[in-house]
C-alpha cells in the first residue's frame, strides 16, 4: 500500500555491487535521465507550468484603459481576485452544493461498494465473475454518456419518475439525481478495488476467526474490513478529489432542466468565469482555490490513514 | 444476500438496457412507448441518420476518439513505462524529486488545470488544434506510479546485471529485456489511459471549437444541448451514445482478467 505515502514509496538506493564500476554507474545515470526525460518534460509543460501560470494570473485583472480603444491592460490586484471569489455568493452556493454532494455520495457509494465486495468475497456466492462484471460495467461508460442516459431516464416520459416521490430534475431533486449518476458510475469500480484487496487477506487469519467461533458477519466486520482499511482510505482520497471536480454531470443535466445554475459546482464556476464572463483573473483564483482545497483534503485523509494503520 | 447482488446488478445494467432499446426506436415511438419496451424497430434508420447528419461528422468523431485514445494511450504508456522503470531501477540525479512531483501530479484536479492549460495554449496559438488536446492527455502521473511498481516487482536486478555483464547498453537493456517483462503492467496502464482519454470531456470542451476535431463525447454533448428544441436529435444522441459505449464494454468484458490484476497491483501493494 504505497500509493500515497512517498516516504515509504521512495526506494532505498541499491548498495554498490562489487562489479559495478564508476563508469557503469554514470552510464546508468545518463540512461535514467534519457528514459525519464519525456515524462519529466510533459509533467513540466502540462502540470507545473500551468499551475505557476494560474498563480500568476490570479494576481491580475483585465482593465479597459481610457476609452477602451487600446484594448484591455493587465492590472496587478494582489489578492483582489481571491477576495472577489471568496465573497461571491455564487461561489458559496457552488461550494455548498459540492459539500452536500460529498456528504451524501461518499458514504452511499463507498458503503455500497464495500458491502457488495464483502458479499462477493464470501465464498457462498456463485457466479462471482458475472456479478462483479455487471456492476463494474457503468465505469466503462463515458461520463457524458452516463449523464445523457440518466437525463433521459429522469425525464417525465421515461416512466421512472412515476416511482419517485419528487421530480428528479426539479429544484430539490437535482442533487440526489446527480448523486445517483455518480454512484451508478463509480460503485462497481470501487467494489472491484475492495474485492481485490479482500482476496489478499491471508486465509489462515480467516480460518483462525472461524475457529474462534466468529460468524460470517462478525468475520467481515472485525477481521476483513480492518485489514483492507488502507485501500479504503486510498479510494476515499480519489473519490474526494473526483467529487470536488464535479462538472460533467451537472453540465449535461443543464441541457435538460433549468434547475442547474451556470455556477452550480466550483468547476462550473471556473468555466463560467473564464469562458462566459471572460474574467481570467477571477477564474484563475477560483482554480487555485479548488486545487488548494483538494490538496488540503487529500493531506487530511492521508494523515488520518497514517494514524489509523499504525 | 443474493437479492442484494441481483438488485445491484440490475441497477448497473438496466440503464444500459434502456440505451439499447431506445436506440432501436423511431423519434415518435421514443416519446410514446415505455422506457424498456420496444417500439417499431428503427435501428437501421437511426444509424443511417447518425452517419449522414452534418455530412457524416460522426464518422470523424469516431476517428478522432480512436486517434486521441489509441495513439495517446500507446505513446503515453510507453512514456510512463520508461519513466517508471528509470525511477525504479536506474540511479539518476533528481530521481527522488521527480517521483515526489509525480505523486503531486496525481492529486492535482484536472479541472483546475484546464483553464491555465487553455490560456497557455492560446499564447502558443495552438488552441483549436489536435495538439492542444493530445499533448496534455499524454501526461499520466498515475501511470508512472504504476509503472514504477511493476518495474520493481517484475524486473529482477540480477537480470539487468547479467545484461550489463554481457555488454548491453542501458537503453537496449530497457527496450529488449525490461519492457517485455513489464508487459502485463503495460497493458493495464494502456487500458486505463485509453479509458481516461476516451472519457475525457473537459479538455476538448475548452480547447476545441471546430466540430471536425471533436471526440465522440464532446460531439454528442453538443447535439444533446439541442434536443429540447429539436426532438429529431434524440435518436442521434442515443444511437451515438450506444456506439460510443460498445467498444469499451466489449474491451472490458474480453480483458477482465487483465484489468483485475492491474487494479490489484495499483491499489493493494
Amino acid at each position: 500500500m504505497t500509493v500515497l505515502t512517498p516516504e515509504r514509496a521512495a526506494s532505498v538506493p541499491a548498495p554498490a555491487r562489487p562489479g559495478a564500476t564508476a563508469q557503469g554507474r554514470r552510464g546508468r545515470g545518463r540512461a535514467g535521465l534519457v528514459l525519464a526525460a519525456p515524462f519529466a518534460i510533459l509533467l513540466t509543460a502540462t502540470v507545473l507550468v500551468p499551475i505557476g501560470y494560474a498563480l500568476y494570473l490570479s494576481l491580475f485583472t483585465d482593465r479597459l484603459s481610457g476609452l477602451g480603444f487600446s484594448g484591455p491592460t493587465q492590472a496587478f490586484v494582489a489578492l483582489g481576485n481571491y477576495v472577489d471569489v471568496l465573497t461571491d455568493s455564487a461561489f458559496h452556493a457552488s461550494l455548498g452544493n459540492v459539500a452536500l454532494f460529498v456528504l451524501i455520495h461518499i458514504p452511499i457509494m463507498l458503503g455500497l461498494a464495500l458491502l457488495l465486495a464483502l458479499l462477493i468475497d464470501s465464498a457462498v456466492v456463485r457466479l462471482k465473475r458475472v456479478w462483479s462484471l455487471a456492476v463494474f460495467l457503468p465505469y466503462a461508460v463515458p461520463t457524458v454518456i452516463t449523464g445523457l442516459i440518466w437525463a433521459y431516464l429522469y425525464s417525465p416520459n421515461s416512466g421512472l419518475t412515476a416511482l419517485l416521490p419528487f421530480d428528479p430534475l426539479g429544484k430539490t431533486g437535482i442533487l440526489p439525481s446527480i448523486v445517483n449518476i455518480a454512484t451508478w458510475q463509480w460503485v462497481g469500480y470501487n467494489m472491484i478495488i475492495f474485492y481485490t484487496a479482500l482476496q489478499a487477506v491471508p486465509r489462515d487469519v480467516l480460518e483462525a476467526a472461524r475457529a474462534d467461533g466468529a460468524g460470517g458477519f462478525r468475520t467481515a466486520w472485525s477481521v476483513k474490513v480492518p485489514m483492507i482499511r488502507p485501500t479504503m482510505f486510498v479510494a476515499l482520497v480519489f473519490t474526494v478529489i473526483g467529487s470536488l471536480q464535479l462538472f460533467t454531470e451537472p453540465l449535461v443535466l443543464r441541457g435538460f432542466t433549468g434547475s442547474v445554475t451556470s455556477t452550480w459546482s466550483p468547476s462550473l464556476y471556473v468555466y463560467e468565469a473564464a469562458f462566459i464572463a471572460n474574467d481570467y483573473g477571477r477564474a484563475a483564483a477560483a482554480s487555485v482555490l479548488l486545487a488548494l482545497v483538494s490538496a488540503l483534503l487529500s493531506a487530511l485523509v492521508m494523515r488520518l490513514s497514517a494514524r489509523r494503520s499504525r | 444476500m443474493h437479492v442484494l447482488l441481483v438488485l445491484a446488478a440490475l441497477y448497473a445494467v438496466l440503464p444500459l438496457v434502456w440505451l439499447v432499446t431506445s436506440a432501436t426506436k423511431s423519434v415518435g415511438d421514443f416519446s410514446t412507448t415505455g422506457a424498456f419496451e420496444f417500439g417499431q424497430f428503427s435501428l437501421g434508420a437511426n444509424l443511417g441518420a447518425l452517419f449522414t447528419q452534418e455530412n457524416g461528422v460522426f464518422l470523424a468523431w469516431i476517428r478522432n476518439s480512436l486517434l486521441y485514445a489509441g495513439l495517446g494511450a500507446v505513446l503515453g504508456s510507453l512514456i510512463c513505462a520508461a519513466c517508471g522503470y528509470a525511477i525504479a531501477k536506474l540511479d539518476f540525479p533528481g530521481r527522488r524529486a521527480l517521483f515526489a512531483v509525480t505523486l503531486t501530479g496525481v492529486l492535482v484536479p484536472t479541472t483546475a488545470l484546464a483553464l491555465p492549460l487553455y490560456l497557455l495554449a492560446s499564447q502558443l496559438e495552438v488552441v483549436g488544434t489536435f495538439w492542444a488536446v493530445f499533448i496534455p492527455l499524454l501526461t499520466n502521473p498515475f501511470g508512472v506510479y504504476l509503472a514504477r511498481v511493476y518495474a520493481e516487482a517484475a524486473v529482477p536486478g540480477e537480470v539487468l546485471e547479467a545484461a550489463r555483464t554481457d555488454g548491453a547498453g542501458e537503453l537496449r537493456t530497457f527496450f529488449t529485456i525490461a519492457l517485455p517483462m513489464m508487459r502485463p503492467g503495460l497493458v493495464t496502464i494502456f487500458l486505463f489511459q485509453f479509458v481516461g482519454i476516451w472519457n475525457n470531456f473537459f479538455l476538448p470542451l475548452v480547447m476545441l471549437t471546430d466540430p471536425k476535431l471533436f471526440p465522440m463525447s464532446l460531439g454528442l454533448y453538443q447535439w444533446s444541448t439541442r434536443v429540447t428544441q429539436f426532438p429529431q436529435y434524440n435518436p442521434l444522441v442515443i444511437t451515438g451514445s450506444l456506439l460510443a459505449v460498445l467498444p469499451l464494454v466489449v474491451a472490458f468484458v474480453l480483458l477482465h482478467r487483465q484489468w483485475r490484476s492491474g487494479l490489484a497491483a495499483g491499489s493493494v501493494k
